[in-house]
Formats: C-alpha cells, sequence, structure tokens
C-alpha cells in the first residue's frame, strides 16, 4: 500500500513539472525517478531516516512552492550582528539578486537559467540519490557562483535561503559554486523558516575546487520544527585544494545531510566538521562519504552530537580509499552524548579500502554525562544547570572553532549556549 | 560549625560509615587518619554531598543548618569546601573559566557583589601566589595533563579563591614530593583563621608537621575509634594500625 502512495504522490508531482528550462537534465531525472521512485525504509540508505513517511505525514501539498513575499528588513535581521560581507538570498529556491549584495569584484553570480553550464549535474549526479534526481527533475532555477582563479575573497559571503510553505510545500533550491585555480573563499549559509507550518525543502549543491583552491562551507540548520529537508551536497576536489564543511544542526523535524567530498587528485584535503543538538523529537541524518581515489589525499572527519527528549541522530560516514590511493590519510570520528532515555543515535563508520599503505583511523563513542565531572563542579558553587551547561559546552565547543567568520560563530555560539543552558 | 552525629552511610546498599560522631569547632584543626578503605573518602564525599551515597541514619549540622538538605552547590555556596582526593580531568573547560562562574555564583549567593572581569585576575594572581601556580596551567583544561602535584595545588588554589569556612581536604598530602607539599600545607595555613576550620584526611604523620591539628582521630571500619591530640599521630606513625583493630575488633565483640 505505501507503494501505491509513494507511486502517486511521486507521479502526481512529475506530471506537473515545467520544463520550460533545463529540459534534458529535467528529463532524464525524471525518467530516473519513474523507475526508482523515492527510497522507503526498505532502502539501505534510508532505512532509519525515511523522508518519503515524514513527507505522508506531514505534506498536505506535494508540489513546488511559490515564491513568497520578502523584504529588505527580513534579509538584514536574519544576517548575524556585525557582518558586513557580500550575501545572497534565496526565496523557496528562487534567487532574488536585488535583496542580495555583490560587492566584490573577484566572483560572478549568475542564474542557473540565464546561461547553459555543462558543470550543472555534472557533480551531483541523479544516479547517486534520488532526492538530487528529484531536485533535478523539478528545480525552476538556481545561482552559478564563480570564483575567479587566483583571488583571495576577503570577507565570507553569506548564502541565506528563506523557506516557507506557499502554494505548494515541496522547495528545490539549488547552487553550482565553482571555485577557480588557487582561489581562497568562505561561504556561510543559513535557512530561515518564515513561518511554523510544514515543508520539504530538498536542496542540491554542487561544488567545484579547482586546483590548490581553499573552500570553507560552514551551515548552520535551525529550521522550524515542522520543517522536513534533504540537503544533498557534492564536491570535487581537485589537486592541491582544501575544502571543509561545518554542519551545525540544531532544529527541525526531519533532516537528512548527504555531503560527498570527491578527492580527486593528489595533495587535496578534505574535511568536514559536524554538530547536532538535538530535542523534541527531531531527526537528524548525517550521511558523509569521503572518496579517496588518488594517492596521497588526506580527510579529517570529526562530529558531534548531544541528544535529548525522544530526537534522533544518524550518522553514517563512508569513507572509500580506491586501489590507486596509496598514502592515504583518512580521520573520521563520531562522539555523542544521550541526556535521555528516549533519545536514540545510531552511528556507524563505513570503509572500504582498496589499498594497501594507507592511514585511516575511525572511532565512534555514545555516553552520558560525566557525572563525576557533574559534582566536582557542582562541589565548587555551579548550580547543577550551569554545571551542565559548562561540561555539554565544554564537548560540542570545539566544533565551532570551524567557523572562521567570527560574526557567524558567535551567532551560532549564542544559539548553542541558549540551548545547552536550558536543559539542551 | 560542624556537628555529625551517628552518621551512617550506604553504598549500594553496602553499609561504610557506620555511626560517626564529630564536632568541628570555628579555628580548629582535625585530622582523621586511619587505613585504606575505612571510610575517610565516603565522610568527606557524604559532607559534600556527593549522591551515590545514600545517607541512612544521623545527622550534620553546619552553622546551624541541616547539610544533608542542601545541594551540592548550595553547601559550596554555604561554605564547605572539599579538595578532592581524586580530582577530576574536565577536557574543555580551564579553571578561569569555570571558576569565575563559581566564585561569583558563591558570592551572590553570600550576598556579595560580584567580582568583574579585573578585579577577578587580581584576586587571581594573588591567590596564585600562593600557592605558587603557573597561570598557563589555570586556562588549560582542568587537571587533564597535569602531574600529582599540580592536580593538588589546583585544589588548593581554588579552595583560595572560594574562601570556604569549612576545608575538608582529602589525602592531598598523597603523592607529593617535600616541596609540594610545603607548598599546598602553606597556602592551607595562610588560608587558616578564628572563623574557619579545616578537616584534613591524611595517612601520614608527616603533613601534621606542616598543618598542625588540635585533634586527630583515627577511622577504622565506619566508626571514629580513637580521638587524640597530635600525639597520636605520632603513635600512629611509630606502631602502624594494627593494635588500633585489635582494640577496635576487641571492643566490637
Ligand atoms: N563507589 C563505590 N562503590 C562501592 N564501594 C565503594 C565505593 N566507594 C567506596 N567504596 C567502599 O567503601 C569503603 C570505604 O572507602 P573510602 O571511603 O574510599 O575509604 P578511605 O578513603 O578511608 O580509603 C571501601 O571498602 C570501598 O571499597
Ligand atoms: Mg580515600
Amino acid at each position: 500500500m505505501a507503494t501505491a502512495i509513494k507511486t502517486d504522490i511521486l507521479n502526481a508531482f512529475l506530471d506537473k513539472i515545467d520544463e520550460s528550462n533545463f529540459s534534458s537534465l529535467k528529463e532524464k531525472a525524471q525518467q530516473r525517478l519513474r523507475e526508482t521512485g523515492l527510497p522507503g525504509i526498505k532502502d539501505e540508505e534510508y532505512k532509519f531516516t525515511s523522508i518519503l513517511r515524514k513527507i505522508e505525514k506531514s505534506i498536505e501539498n506535494f508540489s513546488c512552492a511559490a515564491a513568497s513575499e520578502l523584504s529588505e528588513e527580513d534579509v538584514q535581521e536574519s544576517l548575524p550582528q556585525g557582518f558586513s560581507g557580500d550575501y545572497l538570498v534565496i526565496n523557496n529556491g528562487k534567487p532574488e539578486l536585488n535583496l542580495s549584495k555583490i560587492s566584490s569584484q573577484h566572483y560572478k553570480v549568475t542564474l542557473l537559467s540565464e546561461a547553459e553550464n555543462q558543470t550543472l549535474g555534472s557533480i551531483a549526479k541523479i544516479e547517486k540519490d534520488p532526492f538530487t534526481a528529484l531536485n533535478s527533475a523539478s528545480f525552476a532555477d538556481g545561482l552559478s557562483i564563480s570564483v575567479d582563479k587566483n583571488s583571495k575573497i576577503e570577507q565570507p559571503i553569506f548564502i541565506l535561503l528563506f523557506n516557507k510553505a506557499n502554494q505548494g510545500e515541496v522547495i528545490n533550491s539549488r547552487l553550482l559554486i565553482e571555485i577557480g585555480e588557487n582561489a581562497e573563499v568562505s561561504f556561510l549559509e543559513n535557512t530561515i523558516s518564515l513561518d511554523e507550518r510544514a515543508y520539504f525543502a530538498n536542496q542540491v549543491v554542487e561544488v567545484k575546487a579547482s586546483p590548490n583552491s581553499q573552500t570553507k562551507y560552514a551551515k548552520l540548520q535551525n529550521e522550524s520544527r515542522n520543517a522536513i529537508t534533504v540537503n544533498n551536497f557534492e564536491t570535487d576536489i581537485h589537486r592541491d585544494a582544501v575544502f571543509t564543511s561545518t554542519v551545525i544542526s540544531l532544529n527541525g523535524d526531519m533532516v537528512r545531510n548527504n555531503l560527498s567530498l570527491n578527492l580527486l587528485d593528489s595533495g587535496c584535503e578534505g574535511n568536514m566538521y559536524g554538530l547536532y543538538l538535538l530535542n523534541g523529537k527531531t531527526h537528524v541524518d548525517n550521511h558523509t562519504n569521503v572518496d579517496h581515489t588518488k594517492p596521497h589525499a588526506e580527510s579529517n572527519e570529526l562530529y558531534k552530537g548531544i541528544l535529548t527528549d525522544s530526537s534522533r541522530g544518524v550518522f553514517n560516514g563512508k569513507i572509500f580509499v580506491r586501489q590507486d590511493a596509496q598514502k592515504t590519510n583518512a580521520f573520521q570520528q563520531n562522539n555523542n552524548i544521550l541526556l535521555s532515555e528516549d533519545a536514540t543515535i545510531n552511528t556507524k563508520p563505513q570503509l572500504e579500502i582498496w589499498a594497501d599503505d594507507v592511514k585511516c583511523s575511525h572511532g565512534c563513542t555514545t555516553g552520558q554525562l560525566d557525572e563525576e565531572a557533574l559534582f566536582y563542579l557542582q562541589a565548587r558553587g555551579l548550580g547543577r544547570d550551569q554545571a551542565r551547561g559548562f561540561l555539554l559546552y565544554a564537548f560540542a565547543g570545539e566544533i565551532m572553532e570551524y567557523i572562521s567568520d567570527d560574526s557567524f560563530r558567535q551567532q551560532v555560539i549564542d544559539l548553542v549556549q541558549e540551548r545547552l543552558g536550558s536543559q539542551i | 560549625m560542624l556537628s555529625i552525629k551517628n552518621l551512617h552511610a550506604s553504598i549500594e546498599g553496602t553499609p561504610i560509615l557506620r555511626g560517626i560522631d564529630l564536632e568541628v569547632k570555628a579555628g580548629e584543626v582535625h585530622a582523621i587518619m586511619g587505613p585504606n578503605g575505612s571510610g575517610k573518602s565516603t565522610l568527606a564525599s557524604v559532607l559534600a554531598g556527593r549522591e551515590e551515597y545514600e545517607v541512612t541514619e544521623g545527622e550534620v549540622k553546619f552553622k546551624g543548618k541541616d547539610l544533608l538538605d542542601l545541594a551540592p552547590e548550595d553547601r559550596a555556596r554555604e561554605g564547605v569546601f572539599l579538595a578532592f582526593q581524586y580530582p577530576v580531568e574536565i577536557p574543555g573547560v580551564s579553571t578561569t573559566n569555570f571558576l569565575r562562574t563559581a566564585v561569583n555564583q558563591v558570592r551572590e549567593y553570600r550576598g556579595q557583589d560580584p567580582l568583574d572581569a579585573v578585579k577577578f585576575l587580581s584576586v587571581m594572581k594573588e591567590k596564585m601566589k600562593l600557592v605558587e601556580m603557573d597561570q598557563k596551567l589555570l586556562s588549560r583544561s582542568l587537571n587533564e595533563g597535569f602531574s600529582g602535584g599540580e592536580k593538588k595545588r589546583n585544589e588548593i588554589f581554588q579552595m583560595a579563591m572560594l574562601e570556604p569556612t569549612l576545608a575538608v581536604l582529602d589525602e592531598t598530602d598523597s603523592g607529593l614530593d617535600i616541596d609540594a607539599l610545603r607548598i599546598v600545607s602553606n597556602g592551607v595555613n595562610k588560608l587558616k583563621s578564628p572563623d574557619t576550620a579545616t578537616i584534613v584526611v591524611t595517612h601520614y604523620q608527616r603533613l601534621l608537621d606542616y598543618i598542625v591539628p588540635d585533634y586527630v582521630h583515627v577511622l577504622y571500619n565506619g566508626r571514629i575509634v580513637k580521638s587524640g591530640t597530635k600525639e597520636l599521630a605520632l603513635e600512629l606513625e611509630e606502631k602502624g594500625y594494627d593494635w588500633i583493630k585489635e582494640e577496635a575488633n576487641a571492643a566490637s565483640v
């Protein structure tokens, strides 16, 4: 029966798609989706995180949302205090260039619909994940951001997304980011829910990090209690390039992050840091994937989670080391603190190593708050809640250090501390 | 100041303290000695409010208040300080970091104004001298990678910052070399006043050369089986605990 509903929703959705642009990508994606459908709980990749079931339960109108009203004030209120860099505004997937600020000469922003781009869909492939296919089949527009080679963008570029159910409840946002050779840039991202109504936001970000470039991408996920989101983030990292992702997940109904770093050549480095602080019934699933294809590349991964109430976390960290990728250094760690009996975490490292000369380490821990440490701090006069806050922040704090922009880091730290001060 | 009457406590159903009586007055120093496993740390922990221990009988009054009724943090704010036998390592929390909050919460409880960052720093500098503490150590993760002596000095440093009325030092001397012992004892002695009291739990008489006790008690099998003056400590040093055990065992038959 579930299959019948699934087919109905999806086919009805696919039947309505406007194919006036990106038609060849859309057609291929549609065709594939009609074959595969959306993954249910029998699908190994989605067995803990049934986005489909969530959609069936919470989404009433499974069709694309129209852009909603958005003011300059909404934008200013949402940027971190003291932030002075450029920002790009996206409204239910639709780029709002007149609400954006683009002052640097060293990068170009264009609408994806403006000019054909061969790279689009070549990094985030529709075969890789059904939700990537779903976005590819139905997105209306998006942004292409291209950073000039040999240039350093001094101030971070803030990508500010606004989401709201409006007529339809499906929101497709799409970014294609190309970093030129030797370029250096930092992106920050935050998504704002404009109200509390449920929506399904399905994002695709494709990044090409050209040789010897340095890119940071820090993302805050603090959407409404009813937001269902899938975030497909696919990165091609070329020779000697460094790419660092930091994802902070604080709120939402069900959040699935598919983060892939493809280390395509020697000398490159991919880093993935994550923090999830979950309460209520929030469900956050981080599926990460790092693919070592050539010798002498390095990857580092550290995800930390604090879960309370009946929240649920999933961490699945894939490390793939191909036969060619000798002298690989790959490090992965996932640590969790569970504060309540009903909170759960499923954590799984998944290592596939085909080369023989590699350094690969991984580990995961799940524990409770250290009662001995709690007592020590209380015995020095700290209230129990405060002592808890100190210990939890001590556990989580290092992840925020990977956010290089002061104003954004402070915004995130304030949110985290507020959460940790109050029972998390 | 402190009055313990017929205190019984157990852990996971096993009785550890079986009727402790102890009176401590302002200005006094009491030493508690006794063989390993006799219940000294348990007594110290019960006073500080460690939750694993269940008090099954008896009462503890501190400055007239029922101490056992108070949460651990309120005991600290009332002026009880426990220097841990095994100070806990807390990664990611530095001494300076938590101590400023702790000191100000204690001050608020006592009706004093909070210390601002500048004042806190100057008080800290002054107290650091007392135990010859390096500031670098205080901004590192609490006790993590500290030597034994550094951990114990950090305990006394925190005590100096919190200005307790009753200090309970649980084997603060164990594992210290002579220099560290001198520094730690010096710190404790400088903090003594006619209004404060100290309970030193120790294995070794040598500490009592530095911190001179008014009374010495021997704890054995969860009871104070002998009390005396500092001469008792010398006698224990000379003869060991066997004769105490024999006396106690004979008495309890
Ligand atoms: N957490 C615990 N669980 C079980 N037994 C304990 C625990 N703590 C102490 N004990 C027992 O209580 C007794 C007294 O211990 P303790 O108070 O540490 O003695 P002391 O400090 O005099 O060496 C010992 O027999 C010890 O094994
Ligand atoms: Mg002991």
